[in-house]
């Protein structure tokens, strides 16, 4: 009757998404009176020793290479098979790109209502569980019960900073029979972020738009964002003109993203760009007309020209560094 | 070679939510509804560009709601859609609507199932899995290029830190992201068109809702914007160590 949740590997790591779907699952066995269990695919020891810090009891570690492509058919008849071992009623996947993929999938297969994109811990309401979620792209959110027997939520990335403790799980093999692949991948291309943190996990996101005018003016976001050891960000005219690449899009049509702390720097604010970012906890908006529209949506405003306050900011942010050091 | 289409109909983006009934239900009074951008953006216009390529012989769309979307269901008649199909029941359980959806897939025989990759409405990226998860069919997620060769389809898609290119035969089911295809404007003869081409209602298939919402509550917006001197960088940078605490 454990509590369930599925971890991913990714560059060698455990992904923060996961360590935080983890501390999300052991912070719901508590509440209902349980322990956590981990599904670990093709984790190395050291991998399996920090997903037990992040409060998993047991840890079911599968080896399996067919897992390795993410096949949301693979990944949910392995949760599946774990489920059906553990007994388990309420399964827990992060809201990544997995996440999305196959928590749906398993929900249809074990009949098991299914909240997507959590941003609070469950209450206990009897046999049922009460999930927050963000609806209307963050313009509102929604208590939704879960009713079935068999629940599986979803958890929205950076809602919670991940914990680690002491904990360390009891580590098993877990062998799973899987049916064939039917998606054979012929490429894979990965984005060069250059080292930055990948937006969706991203605390500190530096974004600039259109005020910046041109790509050649870049230099002083990367800059910014390098010693704020943030990532960076477009508004999606910057990535249509392609001017920055498109992983880099944020908003509506790009990446919904919810850090720490949001730069926006010559970007007006329309509705489709703060749909994708008004779940960041503080914003910072730089714009040259102080009528801009994100100035309504932001905590701290500076009104003036980017290419005089951005070389000011990083100065400041460096002197702050080495204050700190 | 047939594409079935679930659309949602979902308040237009600018729209100014509200609630009722306690804060149980959304407010529809005054608001303007359309397609869900993504279904419409990029399922369903890259479905017409499939058979508009001889790829495809019937783009059908599906919607599960009440008469009230019939006219959303109309508009996506006017982009190109041949016929449409609306199972009368109301959402929003994800798990509901996709049980619906894979039902009358499977009784019709439907080759590819293009939605979008979320809902603007409920946010939830569920409905294309979760069809897929009854069908016992492929998913193919977040996918930002699409093409067919007789049963073979290519797909590019979004994973984590990158995107891949892969292979897989129909019958399958896709979530289409950016980059799939251009929105269209509907032209007069499409408009004309729309009023007459087949809509059919079907009862919903006695499926079980397994989610409910019990209250909405509206994000508390930003009150006040601290505004700082552009002169005064350090004030910034301390207000955000120390009141926001994010450095």
């Amino acid at each position: 009757m454990s509590v369930l949740v599925y971890t991913e590997i990714n560059k060698g790591k455990v992904k923060k998404a996961s360590l935080e779907a983890v501390n999300y699952a052991a912070k719901i066995a508590e509440l209902t009176g349980s322990s956590a269990t981990a599904v670990a695919i093709n984790a190395d020891a050291a991998q399996l020793e920090e997903i037990g810090k992040a409060g998993a009891k047991k840890i079911l570690s599968v080896k399996n290479d067919a897992l390795a492509s993410l096949d949301s058919m693979l990944i949910s008849s392995t949760v599946e098979q774990a489920a059906k071992a553990e007994g388990s009623k309420i399964i827990i996947f992060s809201f990544d790109i997995t996440g999305k993929a196959a928590a749906p999938r398993l929900a249809a297969r074990l009949k098991a209502g299914f909240v997507a994109g959590a941003v609070d811990y469950p209450t206990v309401n009897g046999a049922s569980l009460e999930v927050k979620k963000n609806v209307f792209s963050g313009k509102a959110t929604a208590v939704y019960s879960i009713n079935s027997d068999i629940k599986i939520i979803s958890l929205l990335p950076n809602s919670f900073p991940v914990k680690l403790g002491d904990n360390a799980a009891t580590v098993s093999d877990f062998a799973v029979e899987l049916p064939a692949s039917k998606i054979v991948v012929k490429e894979k291309k990965s984005t060069d972020v250059g080292g930055m943190v990948p937006l969706p996990e991203a605390e500190l996101v530096v974004s600039a738009g259109r005020g910046m005018k041109g790509p050649e003016n870049w230099g002083m976001i990367e800059e910014l964002a390098k010693e704020l050891k943030a990532t960076t960000a477009c508004s999606r005219p910057v990535a249509d003109m392609h001017w920055r690449p498109h992983h880099e899009h944020v908003g509506q049509t790009g990446v919904a993203i919810r850090p720490n702390l949001y730069f926006a720097i010559g970007i007006s604010g329309a509705i489709q760009h703060l749909a994708g970012v008004n779940g960041s906890k503080t914003i910072v908006v730089i714009n040259s007309d102080k009528e801009a529209p994100f100035f309504k949506s932001a905590d701290y405003g500076v009104v003036g020209d980017a290419f005089t306050i951005v070389p000011k900011l990083i100065e400041a942010v460096k002197k702050f560094k080495a204050n700190q050091n | 070679m047939k594409i079935l289409v679930p659309i949602s109909n979902v308040p237009d983006t600018t729209t100014k939510i509200a609630f009722t009934n306690g804060d149980t239900e959304f407010n529809a009074a005054g608001v303007q509804f359309i397609i869900n951008p993504y279904d419409e953006w990029y399922a369903l216009v890259r479905a017409l560009e499939l058979k508009e390529a001889g790829k495809a012989e019937k783009v059908t769309l599906i919607h599960v709601g009440l008469a009230d979307s019939d006219a959303t269901i109309r508009k996506g008649f006017a982009l190109g859609a041949d016929d449409g199909v609306r199972i009368d029941a109301e959402g929003p359980d994800a798990y509901f609507v996709a049980e619906q959806i894979a039902n009358y897939a499977k009784a019709n025989g439907y080759d590819l199932i293009m939605t979008g990759k979320e809902t603007i409405s409920f946010n939830g990226s569920s409905v294309g899995g979760m069809i897929a998860g009854f069908m016992d069919l492929p998913l193919i997620s977040l996918a930002t290029k699409f093409d067919l060769e007789g049963n073979k389809a290519t797909v590019e898609h979004d994973v984590d830190g990158g995107t891949q290119v892969v292979e897989c035969e129909l019958p399958l089911v896709i979530s289409c992201a950016k980059g799939m295809a251009e929105q269209r404007i509907p032209n007069m003869k499409g408009i004309m068109g729309a009023r007459t081409k087949p809509l059919t209602v079907v009862a919903a298939s006695g499926s079980d809702k397994l989610t409910n919402v019990k209250s909405y509550t509206l994000s508390a917006g930003r009150t006040t914007c601290k505004m700082i001197d552009e002169n005064n960088m350090d004030e910034l940078v301390n207000l955000l160590h120390t009141e926001a605490k994010v450095i």
